[in-house]
């Protein structure tokens, strides 16, 4: 029996991060007391009229632009109509016939350095609905909360080029850190101001036909859209493989029981009615506007992880940067002041971060600085100390901040690279081991390992370890 | 000056006498406040009269500026009224719907912020047909309003209210909404002064959508010198409104001349068609006779896709106004019906809010726009507007304005066409053109047919409406209709 190929398609939702909503004044922000960010427009009072707000305009331009979208010349919104308590007009203000950027693409670097290379469809502004309240009202009773309604969304829609649950999480996840370099939203899934929903069929493998579509949602967080996804597929190919048909239709992710179940049949789909919005004419996108919008755009993830593979980092460390921008960011000053790309990676990657996480610290609470991360690299590469050595001082760094010099020489921690003081701590430990001494004459190399720890031991570390071996090797020689 | 006159002067002898010191704002608007207060009870314009004490109130605080040598506006301390379904801050407005009875906005529509800074009084809001659909103002869910010429007729619709408490010096001006002629057509049949503005000239904000695309808020007077003045305190952009015009404001009184010469005036015979009248096409034509012997050219022209206007506005006009009213769901204001979920509330409060007509618009709107029906229907008409609207931008390529009857009929008997849909959508056959096309139109008095007023529409091009000002300001001082009152007995 043939296997079956999933067809993935996303569409996601980002809540922009601008000051005021899409179509008012109001604040957008989060987490005040319920319906004091409202006005007579997001509430849909009667004769309110929507203005639209530039700023999310611009915001919207800078998530298209860093997705490769093409800007459209003109854009204008439509109504789409349907009736529910959080939807204050009983329409939602979206964009139908002319998003504001069509196409563009999402290039998806796996763990493994292979390139999944994803089309976008669409990108399209809307405003956000208020949200039902079940708790802290009385019972039998339900409220709303109209302050998110209005906040500006983009929705982005991708064609299905994806092909695996795995490959749909990581092209998530870098959709993400597309969007957070452009700093038009926060894009934290669980706090829904990134939402994903997704369209899924199997086909048999080797055909190119596609089959019967099921939309799942509710999935809060990348690894939900993975194990749904999974779940989904596993699912329908068992329908599939015993030749039944899978129903189009909608199906909610249930996180804690781990299933998908059906929340409505697409025979009785929404007719949304969609017409121009009558209310705000077309909006004409400049180009010289749109070249303003590109100037101000930061350096995107891509240019990011081929410059940091172009220093010689591995595409695995690249990435591990590349995802975490205000680890990136430090990584770049740490280079910026003199310290070779692998080097810093190694020591910001595996020492730092090993010891941040272990005391619960992110990068930018930390009281190490990149500077001075720069600095104790530069004391071991110059030979000054250790690796080891510099380990400690990474640790007193971490506990208590500080310079790494000043460390270094408060604690005495230079390394004794004075040939004349090490060859005598060498004949010293030479003399004490003489069994030992005799065992690597006899031909026991690990005896020679043994007397360098020895020395190392002796000399509380700071032995320059290059020296004690060829220093060692000559006494045991002569 | 006795009271017993203030009510039969315009706003401009008002003006002229408050400046003189020959009267007092607390005079006046006590005068026409009594006067409604009284008729009222015959003609049912007002929705709402505000207590005689408020409005007292705010004319004795113009008199004090005035008394105070403060720089006043010409209108300032002039009553007003206005239609119900401008929003205006902590006070009702209902749009003559049950739906929304008890709603008080919290905030006041542009429009009236702006005649309130122009320091006019306000007397009440007027009645209408419920959220502005009708031509006969019978669809209140209050009541209808009676045509003071006539009170077994109707005042025309939807401002039936405010054209009739104009007409019967109740007030010496008003505010109407036109979509489909609401502000004209009433303004034929109550003997009195109407302008539509271009779309876009006049901010829509607070005033309550019925077609977002076609409604435009606009003054009624006695007198075409009214109309240009409240046309100036009312128009200009407006940041809370995306579909207001940046377009600078003239002086409309500067259109005020009485000299037609030069001008190139077309009649449409499209207008002049099936469904006129005969007396209201005989009264029109002589109108168009003394436009000419005042100086204009006027020759017949043709706007060839104008009669499809009254298919298209009636697929348009629904559509809209379908997603208008989906707001009315009684969950953030207004009454509330019915028990249980959503879904059972919202089908309560809107089956029992909403009356028959509106119901009608909003099924036809819903069907217009539905998946399957959208091409057939609301993409068509708009291709038809398109068409109508380029017939006009070529016909004002050799015209300065065109002429046409207001309404095809004077006022007709209350209820005699109330069970018949389409023989009430007929009354807006000359009007409607003007809205799909976005154009100002203005409706003169220009003749009685057994003994009921004719209106005279007169055309523009876009922000045109010093044109037809001067036009119509030009025709009223070279007739007597426009100084007619009503005759009625019980109008005193």
């Amino acid at each position: 029996m043939p296997g079956f190929e999933p067809v993935i398609g996303l569409e996601v939702h980002v809540e922009l991060r601008t000051r005021s909503k899409m179509f008012c004044g109001c604040s957008a922000d989060f987490g005040a007391p319920p319906n004091t960010h409202v006005c007579p427009v997001c509430l849909g009072l009667p004769g309110a009229l929507p203005v639209v707000n530039r700023q999310a305009v611009v915001y919207a331009m800078r998530a298209a632009l860093a997705l490769h979208g093409n800007i459209a010349e003109e854009t204008s919104f439509d109504r789409k109509n349907y009736h529910y308590p959080d939807l204050a007009k009983g329409y939602q203000i979206s964009q139908y016939q002319h998003p504001i950027s069509t196409g563009g693409h999402l290039d998806v670097v796996r763990p493994d350095g292979s390139v999944l290379h994803v089309r976008l469809r669409r990108l399209h502004m809307e405003e956000d609905t208020g949200k039902s309240l079940h708790e802290g009202v009385p019972a039998g009773s339900s409220g709303v909360d109209f302050n998110r309604a209005g906040v500006p969304l983009i929705e982005i829609v991708m064609e299905a080029d994806v092909h695996s649950p795995e490959d749909a999480r990581l092209t998530l996840q870098t959709l993400r850190t597309v969007v957070l370099y452009t700093g038009v939203s926060d894009v934290r899934m669980e706090e829904g101001s990134l939402r994903c929903d997704a369209n899924v069929s199997l086909r048999p493998e080797g055909t190119t036909a596609f089959g019967t579509l099921v939309e799942i949602k509710n999935m809060n967080s990348f690894r939900s859209v993975q194990r749904a996804l999974e779940y989904e597929v596993t699912r329908q190919s068992g329908i599939l493989g015993e030749g039944g048909r899978v129903a189009r239709e909608t199906r909610h992710w249930d996180e804690r029981r781990g299933i998908t179940f059906s929340s409505r049949s697409k025979e009785e789909a929404d007719d949304y009615r969609y017409f121009p919005e009558p209310d705000l004419g077309a909006l004409k996108v400049e180009r010289a506007w749109v070249a303003a919008v590109a100037a101000t755009m930061p350096e995107l993830p891509e240019s990011r992880r081929e410059r940091y593979v172009g220093a010689g980092l591995s595409a695995y460390d690249a990435g591990v940067l590349v995802e975490d921008p205000p680890l990136a960011d430090y990584f770049d000053a740490v280079v910026a002041a003199g310290v070779a790309a692998r080097s810093a990676c190694s020591w910001l990657t595996v020492e730092l971060l090993g010891r941040l996480n272990g005391r619960g610290e992110a990068i930018g609470g930390s009281k190490v600085g990149p500077e001075a991360l720069a600095a104790l690299i530069r004391l071991i590469e110059q030979g000054t100390i250790s690796a080891k050595i510099g380990k400690d001082v990474l640790d007193a760094m971490v506990a208590e901040g500080g310079d790494p010099e000043a460390i270094v020489r408060a604690r005495g921690l230079t390394q004794i690279s004075d040939e004349g003081a090490l060859a005598q701590a060498v004949r010293d430990v030479l003399g004490a081991n003489a069994t030992v001494v005799a065992d690597f004459k006899s031909g026991k190399d690990k005896a020679f390992g043994f007397l360098v720890g020895q020395v190392m031991k002796a000399t509380r570390g700071q032995a320059n370890p290059g020296l004690v071996n060829t220093i060692l090797r000559k006494e045991l020689e002569s | 000056m006795s009271q017993g006159e203030i009510w039969t002067l315009s706003l401009q002898a008002l003006r002229r006498l408050l400046a003189a010191g020959g009267t007092s704002s607390a005079e006046v608007c006590a005068a026409f406040w009594d006067r409604a207060a009284e008729l009222d009870r015959h003609l049912h314009a007002f929705l709402d009269l505000r207590p005689r004490t408020a409005v007292l109130a705010d004319a004795e605080a113009i008199d004090r500026q005035r008394a105070a040598g403060s720089a006043l506006g010409p209108l300032a301390g002039l009553p007003v009224a206005l239609k119900d379904n401008l929003s205006t801050a902590g006070w009702e407005t209902t749009c003559g719907s049950r739906i929304l009875r008890g709603y008080r906005p919290p905030y006041d529509a542009t429009v009236v912020s702006r005649l309130k800074a122009a320091g006019m009084v306000v007397l009440g809001k007027t009645n209408l047909d419920e959220f502005a659909m009708g031509s006969s103002t019978e669809h209140s869910a209050f009541g209808p309003t009676r045509n003071p010429w006539d009170l077994g007729r109707v005042p025309g619709g939807s401002s039936g209210g405010s054209a009739a408490a104009v007409a019967a010096g109740m007030a010496p001006a008003s505010l109407g909404s036109d979509t489909g002629g609401s502000i004209r057509q009433p303004a034929a049949l109550c003997g009195v002064v109407g302008l539509k503005p271009t779309y876009g000239r006049v901010s829509r904000y607070g005033l309550v959508a019925f077609a977002s695309s076609l409604d435009q808020v606009g003054p009624f007077g006695r007198e075409v010198a009214d109309v240009a003045m409240m046309l100036g305190a009312i128009a200009g952009p407006d940041p809370h409104d995306a579909t207001s015009a940046r377009v600078a404001v003239p002086d409309y009184s500067e259109a005020l001349v009485p000299d037609l010469s030069g001008l190139r005036i077309g009649a449409p015979r499209e207008l002049f068609g099936e469904g006129v009248d005969e007396d209201v096409r005989a009264s029109v034509a002589a109108a168009i006779d003394l436009l000419g012997e005042l100086g204009a050219s006027v020759s017949e022209c043709s706007l060839p896709h104008v009669g499809y206007s009254l298919d298209a506005y009636y697929v348009i006009a629904p559509a809209e106004c379908s997603s208008n009213l989906a707001r009315y769901d009684g969950v953030r204001f207004g009454p509330r019906a019915g028990h249980g979920d959503y879904v059972a509330q919202f089908s309560a409060t809107r089956g029992e809010g909403f009356g028959p007509e509106v119901k009608r618009r909003i099924m036809l709107g819903t069907y217009a726009l539905s998946a399957g029906y959208y091409d057939a229907y609301y993409d068509r008409a708009q291709r038809v507007r398109t068409l109508i609207r380029r017939d006009f931008q070529e016909a004002f390529q050799r015209f300065d304005a065109l002429v046409a009857p207001t309404s095809p009929t004077v006022a007709f008997p209350l209820g005699s066409r109330l069970e018949d849909p389409l023989a009430m959508y007929a009354a807006d056959i000359c009007s409607v053109p003007a809205n799909l096309a976005g154009l100002p139109a203005l409706s003169v008095p220009c003749g009685l047919s057994n003994g009921l007023p004719v209106g005279l529409q007169v055309i523009g091009p876009a922000f045109g409406e010093m044109t037809l000002l001067r036009i119509g300001a030009a025709f009223e001082q070279s007739s007597d209709f426009h100084g007619r009152r009503p005759p009625m007995a019980v109008l005193g």
